[in-house]
């Protein structure tokens, strides 16, 4: 049975079409990549998966429950969490204290036992330091744990952002270009860090724009035009598509 | 080279518009003569306090590291109660009635500090008519104890439950909106409650107030003695620094701060944005119910007159001068602006502008409070 279904999506923009009829569906433990120009409707897709924004026309189901028309932190606690195109973390907070707002909902610390410290509190609240901790040295952030988030280098700043998708206990992760302003170094780093996550046994889509990268590292591809989903496959049938070539290099070029 | 003369020019410009501001502010209430002088007071004091400010600040850092390494040492809430209960213990012994009378003061207003910093400091929620809970509080006591006769420690419960279910329910169609418009809204419910206060003559007595409220007793014995209540303030203020220091760093506490950090990337980490705004908001008001109850023992008789909006205002400066979001800080802050005024007795008709002039020049100076900085403080 597949994890994710998602059939016939469309979200429209008053006139604009941002994204229209769209439809696959996806396995656990795999690798998606979302392709496609500037404006093709990648992040709209996103936001319609994880509740930001209500999708037009279209159901989507994620472990066999309905989930369109969910409010966002609803869909994060059933378990998609994402990252955003343009970096979002509590900037003031420090670097493990963002990883631990994300597991907010994995924990249950009503207020009378926050009041009275109860041991069960203390002892939640050290295992989820802990966790915290955890997820930061799989992202390779260990040693900027009491740096302020908003203080980090821009790559270090996209790895916490995982990190905290991590830590909400999600089991399908979203990222929107996770290496976007990467130097190759750190490229090929986050090549291993998003294998290692499905090594976790995470199902994962990431929107990119990097074609080395996403051959290298997809399970499967949908390529999006205009809003429209023009192919889906494996890498070797999308690289040699004549549609995909058309959308991303014109039609004159073939 | 030339970036030492620069620094210089620019202090010098902006030490001169400050002053000569102030100094224009305080022309009709003091003639030429005086507002020269002020003009040349505040110009050398800015400018010194600048040059010094250069020299202290690297300095200043290394002290930082110092605390750094004792905050690693005790936890948050332990070490402000420390700093703040030893010299708070001893007041009654060591001060007269007029000290002590104003040290109550203090603590009433801290414990309001601590609410509305749990609202704008912790959650990022500007409100601008905090009073209107510190009256709600007030007003259920008085009315629960002069009409229904309730005594002290049953009346307080029920008033402070009344005003922690008013700020909830205010708040529910309030947080619809955001930023500068909740602020306007919040405003607003201030002057709505104070004015139907005024207004309700019937069940509030409109603006001759209620009086005769009976003072709190404590296991049969009646608390009229001033430092008798004194103990009784600091009780409940300790237990809002408790409290609302173990809230802060716990789960609730972190999806508040991160709430004003940015609100979508804490609903994509599954922090259901409006009901801990709700809880917020409810969670102040339940302080600001507290310190009512404790304004109207206090004072046996309380009018409309003690609920203005400069009140508001007043409250919020505690929680900006302090520093946002930081306990201590709210509470330096709160003895801050409640001492000043007190010394400043004289000065009493310039007790606004000088407020106004402070925090223009705090803001100026030291945006993020004088204890600011490090907002967040859920470290071990
Ligand atoms: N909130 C919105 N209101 C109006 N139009 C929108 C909104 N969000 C997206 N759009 C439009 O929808 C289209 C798709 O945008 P989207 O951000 O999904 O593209 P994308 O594939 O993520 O592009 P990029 O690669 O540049 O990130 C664009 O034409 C965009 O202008
Ligand atoms: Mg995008």
């Amino acid at each position: 049975m597949s994890l994710l279904d998602i059939r016939g999506v469309s979200k429209h923009f008053g006139g604009i079409r941002a994204i229209e009829d769209i439809s696959f569906s996806l396995k656990s433990s795999t690798i998606m990549s979302i392709i496609g120009p500037n404006g093709a409707g990648k992040t709209t897709l996103f936001n319609c998966l994880t509740g930001f924004i209500k999708p037009t026309k279209g159901t989507i189901v994620f472990a066999g429950t309905d989930i369109s028309g969910f409010s966002a932190d609803r869909v994060t606690r059933l378990g998609i969490a994402r990252t955003f195109q343009n970096i979002r973390l509590f900037g003031g907070m420090t670097v493990i204290e963002n990883v631990m707002v994300a597991q907010h909902a994995t924990i249950r610390s009503n207020l009378f036992s926050i009041i009275t410290r109860t041991g069960t509190f203390k002892e939640t609240e050290r295992s989820v330091r802990e966790t915290a901790y955890e997820y930061l040295e799989f992202m390779g952030l260990e040693s900027a744990a009491e740096h302020t988030a908003g203080s980090l280098p821009y790559g270090a700043q996209r790895r916490l952002e995982i990190a905290r998708t991590l830590a909400t206990g999600a089991s399908l992760i979203l990222l929107d270009e996770p290496t976007a302003g990467m130097n190759p170094l750190e490229t090929d780093g986050m090549m291993q860090m998003i294998k290692n996550i499905r090594e976790m046994g995470k199902t994962v889509i990431i929107i990119e724009h990097d074609m080395k990268f996403v051959m290298g590292i997809s399970d499967r591809i949908v390529v999006l035009d205009h809003g429209v989903k023009i192919a889906e496959g494996m890498p070797k049938e999308i690289k040699n598509n004549p549609l995909v070539i058309e959308a991303y290099l014109g039609k004159e070029a073939h | 080279m030339t970036a030492v003369p620069r620094y210089f020019s620019r202090t010098l410009l902006r030490s001169s518009i400050i002053s000569l501001w102030s100094a224009v502010l305080f022309l009709p209430f003091k003639g030429l003569q005086a507002s020269l002088m002020l003009f040349g007071v505040l110009f050398l004091l800015i400018l010194l306090l600048t040059l010094a400010g250069t020299w202290v600040s690297p300095r200043l850092t290394m002290a930082a590291a110092v605390r750094e390494r004792m905050h690693r040492h005790l936890p948050a809430d332990r070490r402000y109660l420390l700093l703040f209960l030893l010299p708070a213990l001893g007041v009654p012994f060591i001060a007269q009635n007029y000290i002590i009378d104003v040290a109550v003061l203090a603590g009433i207003y801290i414990i309001l500090a601590l609410g509305l910093n749990v609202v704008v400091g912790y959650t990022g929620l500007l409100n601008l008519g905090f009073v209107a809970y510190y009256a709600i509080g007030a007003y259920s006591f008085a009315l629960l104890n002069t009409r229904l006769g309730l005594g002290f420690w049953s009346a307080m419960p029920v008033a402070v439950v009344i005003t922690t279910l008013a700020g909830f329910l205010f708040a529910v169609p309030a947080l619809r909106l955001k930023g500068d418009y909740l602020a306007l809204v919040t405003l607003g419910f201030g002057e709505i409650v104070r004015i139907t206060l005024n207004n309700w003559d019937s069940f509030t007595n409109g603006p001759n107030g209620i009086g005769s409220i009976s003072a709190p007793t404590f296991v049969g014995i009646s608390l009229v003695t001033l430092s008798a209540y004194y103990y009784l303030v600091l009780f409940f203020v300790l237990v809002a620094i408790v409290v609302i220091g173990r809230v802060q760093r716990s789960r609730i506490g972190r999806a508040w701060i991160a709430l004003r950090e940015d609100e979508i990337a804490a609903s994509a980490m599954g922090v259901p944005s409006t009901m801990y705004k709700l809880y917020a908001v409810s969670f102040g008001a339940f302080w600001a119910g507290i310190a009512g109850c404790l304004f109207a023992a206090k004072m046996r008789f309380i009018s409309p007159e003690s609920f203005t909006f400069m009140e508001s205002v007043l409250i919020l400066c505690m929680v900006i001068l302090g520093g946002l979001g930081s306990i201590g800080g709210v509470i330096v802050g709160a003895v801050i602006l409640v001492i000043l005024p007190e010394i400043l007795r004289e000065v009493q008709m310039y007790r606004m502008l000088a407020l106004g002039a402070g925090i223009v020049l705090l803001m100026i100076f030291r945006p993020q409070g004088l204890f600011g900085g490090r907002v967040v403080s859920s470290r071990h």
